[in-house]
């Protein structure tokens, strides 16, 4: 790899496989600069993560849901039971950006407990910034970087709609947040999206029968659209309290369950392929734009170039299209 | 004596406090009787952070915080010290005290026994009132339904053992300071008596028949604001509610439990760093507005001091707000006339107005499930967060008048703040070091396995059910320290982070200079490659969050992306997140004067963490000596009440961050 932050590129990559925090965050800097040459680097440095063997193998878990429907206090009450056998764990927390001055407040989401807070697990914010699904910009190139850290990567972000389809693409496992109470499925029906979640979580289940009365009903809705092929996966309903701490087993194991039945069937495997091509068009697309994929065939032939197995990280294919745009676009 | 003597409608003034408490249990008490002996009538004790929080006096967490903004009380020998020759069977104390209520009611149980007092015979108040806690004053330690069944422990327990208790003092005084504004104020503290009435009234051990007696016993504690006249009527429209609630929610029609009792601490949030002599008379007017109307008297009052926004107040410093009540209860005519404004449709329509718009704010929180629930959800907290953000933007826009602030600036120099910083009160380190010393030898003085046994004890109360207070006070008797009762009680009921509010806040309206800062923000952040991320941290056990907050929402509006997880967190916790979430500059708020030791504690760990070159903001109380200091020790800008123009703050953190940058 020639190029302009190469130096910086090595010394992050050496950063990241030791483990260093203070070069994770530079690193999640870096792939969240919009500069040009920093976009350079940027994809440098994640095709070099994506072409090392790893010491371990990561897994990306998505949690979404409603604003208030325990989001972050579920996952910290896994984040306190995964700690208990010392995985690495990473995570994600998109909120959204102000539309009127782009900025964003972040925070005010990790109910981690004191424990969890002291133990070191790393966490960033990200705002979704000019994305309307919700999603940060730099969502899938940070859990790719957190990914080469840490077992275990979690990206949590507020569900409204379009933000599944776009998480559901950078995850091994989607986690469904609901409240108790019907207004939660009801705005899932209509948002149209019942499909995409791998696993659906009824939290709350302290707070009395609703609880379980959501959970039969979203049992229900889910039994009348998957009908499932004999050997998929059938989306389980589980009932949580993450306030009282019940149920993380059960979601732990269905976490497992649905990672393991992926990892056989190959599912997984796909799933993080059309995740990264997904990534790769738009990242070309929102640098170039139409206009730019254009010059090189447009985003049909992009995408069967990403496609086309080789040696290379689908993060060079980038660099290198790129490239390609930028002489065509250039006149002389 | 009123000046009158023919008068025999005389009212009796109210009962005269001044709250108070520092360094140790024995500078304390000698403040008290001095107090005392110039004429206050009841004491009112202030604890030092640790103490309200649940922290022995050795705890890492209370360093630099020991005896600072109130007395520590660790265990009974310090309690008693604190009312040493004072008879508890004849004072009337009012202790700050919520997290904690339980225990040190529990200490004050002991040491009253100890003079020979039964419980029956004292008579004061606990605060107890954990839901403003979690809205604004940030002295809650345990989950809101834990903390409401400690709450009505007190209640029951005290209604049957010191009837003349007040247990619980259900505070709107903290919500105006948080930015309430009178329908805010009035309606959050009527949901919040409700979640306390409702979880007393659900006990076992509490017979319907004591509930009218129950009410009887809720008292309040309530803020008034500048805007006098706005104020009697918001006082005359709480007696009015809180009658309706115990007629028609709890069908009570004794008319004697039905009254609105209620004591005030006149609004410090309003009282200048600028020309601060001109608090003394903003304190007289609004002490007014809460005497004025006999129908609606406050029954106790506490004042606050001209210096209140430069640091703690002297003892000069309280004497001339003890003397402002003296003047309006003993020289004026107030008392000696029934209420001025029957008959006045101007009041009554003002009243009316305040009731009936309270009345649908109330609805609308009990709807969401009660007081507990609109805490959880953030709908009182991102309330009040948006209306301070409206009140501070009136002031910076002019929209709002305040003397020598935004009007009339121009000022002589004033003898009051000629010498510096020797006008406010300094809390000599040393109490700290003497402190713990004491506590140490305490400890090794008593009978581990009686405390031992008499924690254990409580422990049991808090699994199975049994009121917590008759275990505690035998723990008290035992030397179980405050440290030591909290821990067990966070073993078993976890801790709790309050919701801050600031998520969804609704901001700043535009305006043009906020518009010229966006403008500036976005091109900052084509030269950074994204948009300027700022972390506003509050370490410590400071709770005050209104400047955090104000900062948090503004920031975002001028389009930066904010990182604030709220109050009350560790230096080392504020850096790693500092470093995780890849901040280009670090905002601290600090209030509670422990700033040079945490300041100094971030900076040093940002260096080891080799982010010694991400610049580091620091605002709050913050004296004029010890900003020189915190300057030389790297920080790069500093701000005080006196900088209330959070546009021109924005600013600067441009070119803060700007610089940082080149
Ligand atoms: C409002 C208030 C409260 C409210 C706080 C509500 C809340 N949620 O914030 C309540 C009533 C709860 C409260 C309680 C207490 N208070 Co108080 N309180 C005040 C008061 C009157 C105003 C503070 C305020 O909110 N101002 C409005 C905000 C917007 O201004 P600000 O925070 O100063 O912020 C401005 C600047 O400083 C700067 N800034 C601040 N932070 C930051 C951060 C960044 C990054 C930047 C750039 C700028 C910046 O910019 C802001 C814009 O102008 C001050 C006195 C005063 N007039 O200043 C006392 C004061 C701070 N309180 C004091 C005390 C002692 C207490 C208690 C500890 C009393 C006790 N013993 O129990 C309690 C406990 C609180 C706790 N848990 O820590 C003392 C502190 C003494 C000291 N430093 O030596 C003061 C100074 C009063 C006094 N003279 O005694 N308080
Ligand atoms: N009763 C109850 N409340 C919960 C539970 N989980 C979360 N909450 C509360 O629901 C609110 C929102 O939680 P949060 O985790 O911030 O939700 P998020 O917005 O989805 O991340 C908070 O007040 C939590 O205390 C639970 O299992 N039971
Ligand atoms: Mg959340």
């Amino acid at each position: 790899m020639s190029g302009h932050g190469s130096g910086r590129v090595e010394r992050l990559l050496e950063g990241l496989a030791a483990g260093d925090r203070t070069a994770i965050s530079e690193a999640l800097n870096l792939v969240d600069d919009r500069r040009s040459e920093q976009r350079q680097a940027a994809l440098e440095l994640l095709d070099g993560l994506a072409t090392r063997p790893l010491p371990h193998a990561p897994y990306r878990v998505g949690i979404t849901g409603a604003p208030g429907a325990g989001k972050s206090s579920l996952l910290n009450a896994l984040v306190e039971k995964l700690r208990a056998s010392d995985a690495g764990i990473g995570i994600i927390a998109v909120d959204p950006s102000s539309q009127r001055s782009g900025g964003a407040l972040l925070g005010d989401r990790m109910r981690l407990s004191g424990g969890a807070r002291e133990s070191g697990v790393f966490l960033r914010s990200m705002a979704a910034r000019d994305r309307l699904g919700g999603l940060a910009d730099a969502t899938q190139a940070g859990a790719t970087v957190l990914s080469s850290v840490f077992e275990w990567v979690f990206i949590e972000t507020v569900g409204i709609g379009q933000s599944e389809c776009e998480v559901a693409q950078l995850v091994d496992t989607l986690v469904f947040v609901a409240q108790p109470g019907a207004g939660d499925t009801l705005q899932f029906m209509k948002a149209g999206i019942l499909e995409l979640p791998d696993i659906f979580v009824v939290n709350k289940a302290d707070t009395g029968p609703a609880a379980e009365r959501t959970r039969g009903e979203l049992e229900s809705t889910l039994g009348l659209t998957a009908s499932p092929e004999p050997g998929d996966w059938r989306p389980p309903v589980l009932l949580a309290s993450a306030q009282d701490r019940q149920g993380i087993d059960t979601l732990l194991d269905a976490l497992a369950e649905h990672r393991d039945q992926g990892l056989k069937s190959g599912r997984l495997e796909a799933r993080r392929q059309s995740g990264e091509q997904a990534f790769a068009v738009d990242s070309l697309a929102r640098r170039y734009g139409e206009y730019g994929l254009e010059r090189i065939g447009g985003a049909q032939a992009v995408a069967q170039r990403l496609a086309a197995p080789g040696p290379r990280s689908i993060f060079a294919v980038v660099l290198e299209l790129g490239r390609e745009i930028e002489r065509a676009v250039k006149p002389g | 004596m009123p000046n009158n003597p023919k008068l025999e409608q005389t009212d009796r003034p109210w009962m005269i406090r001044t709250y108070s408490g520092h360094s140790s249990a024995q500078a304390s008490n000698a403040l008290y009787r001095s107090n005392l002996a110039s004429g206050q009538t009841g004491l009112s004790v202030a604890f030092d952070l640790p103490t309200q929080t649940g922290y022995d006096s050795d705890h890492a967490l209370a360093r630099g915080e020991v005896g600072k903004v109130g007395v520590p009380i660790c265990h009974i020998d310090d309690m008693a010290t604190l009312f040493d020759q004072i008879p508890l069977d004849r004072m009337n104390t009012s202790m700050t005290i919520n997290a904690t209520a339980a225990w040190l009611l529990a200490l004050y149980t002991a040491a009253a026994e100890r003079q020979g007092v039964s419980p029956d015979q004292l008579q004061g108040t606990t605060q107890n009132d954990i839901i403003k806690e979690y809205l604004s004053r940030g002295t809650y330690v345990f989950p809101p339904e834990a903390s409401i069944r400690m709450t009505s422990d007190v209640v029951a327990y005290t209604v049957a053992e010191i009837p003349k208790w007040n247990p619980i003092n259900i505070c709107s005084y903290h919500l105006q300071e948080a930015g309430a504004t009178p329908v805010q104020e009035i309606a959050f503290a009527m949901a919040n008596a409700v979640a306390v009435l409702d979880a007393v009234r659900a006990r076992d051990d509490v017979p319907e028949e004591t509930l009218g007696r129950v009410f009887g016993r809720i008292s309040f504690f309530l803020n008034a604001g500048i805007r006098f006249v706005e104020e009697t009527c918001k006082c005359r429209a709480m007696t009015a509610l809180w009658g309706e609630l115990g007629r028609e929610r709890y069908g009570i029609d004794d008319a004697r439990m039905l009254r609105f009792r209620y004591g005030v601490q006149v609004n410090s949030l309003g009282l200048s760093e600028a020309q601060p002599e001109n608090n003394i008379v903003r304190i007289a007017l609004e002490a007014l507005g809460v005497t004025l109307s006999r129908d609606a008297r406050t029954r106790s009052l506490q004042l606050p001091a001209w210096n209140e926004a430069l640091g703690l107040p002297r003892p000069w410093d309280q004497q001339l707000s003890l003397r402002t009540q003296q003047i309006l209860a003993y020289e004026t005519d107030l008392l000696e006339y029934p209420d001025l404004f029957e008959g006045s449709h101007v009041v009554e329509a003002l009243t009316e107005e305040l009731l009936s718009d309270a009345r649908g704010e109330l609805q609308k929180v009990l709807e969401m499930g009660g007081a507990v629930s609109a805490v959880e959800n953030a709908y009182m907290k991102q309330a009040l967060v948006e209306s301070h953000t409206l009140r501070i933007q009136a002031i910076e826009r002019g929209e709002q008048s305040v003397v020598g602030v935004n009007r009339f600036e121009e000022t002589a120099d004033s003898p009051l703040t000629a010498d510096g910083d020797a006008s406010i009160l300094k809390v000599d380190d040393s109490a700290e070091r003497e402190q713990v010393e004491r506590l140490l030898a305490f400890r090794s003085g008593r009978n581990d396995d009686e405390a031992k046994a008499a924690l254990q004890g409580v422990e049991d109360c808090l699994k199975n059910g049994d009121n917590i207070m008759p275990a505690s006070i035998r723990a008290a008797h035992a030397g179980v320290t405050t440290g030591e009762w909290a821990d067990t009680l966070r073993r078993v009921f976890g801790e709790y982070r309050a919701p801050t509010g600031v998520g969804s806040a609704r901001g700043t309206l535009a305006s043009e200079g906020t518009e010229a800062v966006r403008t500036r923000v976005d091109a900052l952040s084509e030269t950074l490659g994204r948009r300027p991320k700022i972390l506003v941290g509050k370490p410590g056990l400071d709770g005050h969050s209104n400047g955090a907050e104000q900062i948090a929402v503004k920031a975002r509006d001028v389009g930066m992306e904010v990182v604030y997880d709220g109050i009350r967190l560790t230096p080392e916790e504020i850096v790693q997140s500092a470093r995780d979430e890849g901040v280009h500059v670090v905002g601290l708020s600090i209030l509670s004067g422990s700033h040079s030791v945490l300041v100094r504690d971030v900076l040093e760990r940002l260096t080891k963490e080799g982010l010694g070159d991400v610049p580091v903001i620091v605002g709050g109380i913050i004296p004029d000596d010890d900003a020189a200091a915190l300057r030389a020790a790297g920080v790069a800008r500093i701000y005080t009440p006196k900088d209330f123009d959070l546009t021109r703050i924005m600013g600067d953190l441009v070119d803060i961050v700007g610089e940082a940058a080149r």
